[in-house]
């Protein structure tokens, strides 16, 4: 079965039409980077997998290991193994990180039947998922995201995805803003976790990310369609030519 | 000692301050909502229910356990419908610089008394306080001697019994010596169902030079209780005093912080924090007298409103001429959980000096969407989420709290009633 099955999508934010038809699978343990110019609605696929309230799905299918995607709440979907890396991701003054990771990592156990871990054993487990983005514990005792650079916050996001150890990984725009020491350390992050049974949907604008991730197909999204999908190949091209070359092309099956 | 006799045997001072208090009070009768300070506290019902002092009562230890927290050093009082209690207080073993009383055991005798007492508070600054000189009963007198560092905090206890119907109106004195270090609780709470019941208390506290003051005031009295206090502080130069002031309890609440800053040098933290539910009136106001130069004031102020309740906010900052160099801000944060919660928040700010930094921000809102759609993007619930997100904004005020055991039972006090 695939992980995931992206059939004829539509989606507004508000009375606007973002997503104008899109149609994509992804396998298990596949790498898919989804580019396109701003405005191409890129961010908006991967916060409608997420379930984020700004959009309305209008139409289409989208079945995440076989089941309706859209007939589960975003903290049901994250429960099994959905996670979205945010573009821009969320400050929570007064929740600590050490407090926020442990309350996602028991809930999700919790709906998987098993036991939650108590804070001293979730501390070990911490020590380690650090690891994957080089940081120290200090980082645990400060609110979630509040305070933290650009770059520290993409840093924490993968930090989650690593302690949450999702099915299908989102990572929206997570290359943006970030220098280039913390773009290998986002970037090596993401592929300690790459696994057979992993997925990965990566937004990105540039190619530049993908020098570090290599992905197995990429897809080229334009007004709200993907008009172009290939292998890594496809990116190079993209980062030669640019987008504008895409724009007229029409999509292969789109009406 | 009974009323009646301490009338017989009450010094002439005291004899003359009360009579002010009973005679501005005649005069004035209780605020209505046509007087610019009340204009959204309804007193009303007080004025009605026409409040006799409650009669004396007793409670037992295992029924206040409850309410005791923190480690069982720290000197306490504790009073009972007005009264002070002896047997559930706990002042044999007090650090050395800390003198403490029932105010009434000493009212003929302790000098700090007639030095204080209704000296830093206007009798007529409002008609509670005008009743409260008239005919308080007892309260507490915390006295720090100058360079004590007390290590300890003193914990007041003020307990209604079940059943009360009555008012009480208590009275303390703080004076705090130049260069001490001294922190001090007060906590208001009910036992069992009582009834309709008024407290009113009036707190002089007189920071002395240099010194380090941190005061929390936890308010959690029972959802039928008014609940009515006004604490004036005055700081002498150097000083550093810092305020937290907690409200959860009462039908109608409502707590005025007058802080005067009577010297140079001075710093005034204001901290507090409010939660209302059900048909609940929580009413704070704030007063920064900035009176000299080079002196600083913070203040933060949040509330989270639920059901049909409503919050109250007036924060007033006067600054003088010759207070140049003034560094205040003020803010208040509302968090509003139903449609039907709601809340007047007002900052008032008269600056007659040119240099100084004077802001003010308040904000009233509902929960946080993205923030919540964040925590469910991680497998939280909506429902645990939007319980995290209030604790979350009480949290960031309650980390004010220097007192670490304070701390943790604000946060429990927090948590119990977000998770109900």
């Amino acid at each position: 079965m695939s992980m995931l099955e992206i059939k004829n999508l539509t989606a507004n934010a508000g009375d606007q039409p973002i997503l104008k038809g899109i149609s994509l699978t992804v396998n298990p343990g596949e790498v898919h980077a989804i580019m396109g110019p701003n405005g191409s609605g890129k961010s908006t696929l991967a916060q409608v997998l997420a379930g984020h309230p700004a959009y309305t799905v209008t139409g289409g299918q989208v079945l995440y290991e076989g089941e309706d995607l859209f007939e589960l709440e975003p903290e049901e979907r994250a429960q099994r193994g959905i996670f979205l890396a945010f573009q821009y991701p969320v400050e929570v003054p007064g929740v600590s990180n050490a407090y926020f990771l442990r309350a996602a990592y028991n809930e999700i156990r919790k709906a998987k039947g098993l036991e939650e871990v108590d804070p001293l054993d979730f501390i070990d487990l911490l020590e380690e998922k650090l690891k994957v983005v080089e940081w120290g514990p200090d980082i645990m005792a400060r609110s979630v995201n509040h305070g933290f650079s650009g770059g520290e916050k993409k840093r924490n996001e993968i930090l989650q995805m690593a302690v949450l150890e999702p099915r299908l990984a989102i990572l929206d725009e997570t290359d943006s803003g970030l220098d280039i020491d913390a773009l290998r350390i986002v970037a090596s992050g993401v592929n300690k976790l790459r696994a057979k049974d992993r997925s990965f949907l990566m937004v990105t604008h540039y190619q530049r990310l993908l020098n570090y991730i290599v992905p197995d197909f990429v897809h080229v999204l334009a007004g709200g369609r993907i008009v172009r999908s290939g292998g890594k190949e496809l990116a190079h091209e993209l980062e030669a030519r640019g987008y504008e070359w895409l724009e007229d092309t029409v999509p292969a099956g789109a009406a | 000692m009974t009323a009646l006799a301490e009338r017989v045997s009450a010094p002439a001072w005291l004899s003359a301050l009360r009579a002010r208090g009973a005679a501005r009070f005649a005069s004035t009768g209780y605020p209505t909502t046509k007087d610019e300070d009340w204009r959204f506290t309804p007193v009303a019902p007080i004025a009605r229910a026409g409040f006799v002092p409650s009669v004396p009562a007793s409670v037992t230890a295992s029924a206040l356990a409850p309410f005791i927290f923190g480690q069982a050093a720290w000197p306490r009082l504790v009073f009972v419908n007005g009264r002070f209690d002896p047997s559930l207080s706990s002042i044999t073993a007090l650090p050395v610089g800390m003198t403490v009383s029932s105010l009434a055991a000493t009212l003929a005798t302790e000098p700090a008394l007639e030095q204080h007492l209704g000296r830093h508070v206007a009798v007529d600054v409002t008609p509670f306080v005008s009743q409260n000189t008239a005919e308080f009963a007892d309260g507490a007198l915390v006295q720090v001697a100058p360079n004590a560092d007390l290590g300890l905090p003193v914990h007041l206890v003020y307990v209604t019994a079940p059943g009360t119907t009555g008012a009480s109106h208590t009275r303390n004195l703080i004076v705090i010596g130049q260069s001490a270090r001294a922190a001090l609780i007060e906590s208001y709470v009910t036992l069992g169902d009582a009834d309709t019941y008024l407290t009113n208390v009036v707190s002089e506290v007189v920071v002395g030079a240099n010194a380090w003051v941190e005061h929390v005031r936890i308010q959690r009295e029972s959802e039928r209780a008014y609940h009515v206090g006004l604490t004036h502080v005055e700081q002498a130069r150097d000083s550093h005093y810092r305020n937290f002031t907690f409200a959860m309890g009462g039908a109608l609440s409502r707590h005025d912080l007058h802080v005067r800053l009577n010297a140079a040098n001075v710093e005034a933290l204001m901290y507090g924090l409010y939660l209302g539910r059900g048909e609940q009136l929580v009413d704070n106001h704030t007063t920064i007298f900035h009176d000299h130069p080079d002196c600083r004031s913070w203040e933060v102020y949040k509330g989270v409103l639920d059901g049909t309740s409503h919050g109250v906010f007036n924060g007033k900052i006067f600054v003088t001429p010759e207070a140049q160099k003034t560094d205040a801000k003020q803010t208040n944060r509302a968090l509003l959980l139903s449609d039907t919660a709601s809340i007047d928040t007002k900052p008032q700010l008269e600056i007659f000096a040119d240099d100084v930094k004077c802001t003010h921000g308040a904000t009233v809102g509902n929960l946080d969407t993205l923030m919540e759609f964040y925590f469910r993007s991680r497998g939280i619930p909506a429902e645990a989420a939007r319980r995290h997100l209030v604790y979350a904004f009480c949290a960031e005020v309650i980390a004010e709290v220097a007192l670490e055991p304070v701390r943790k039972e604000l946060e429990r006090l927090v948590l119990d009633r977000v998770n109900e």
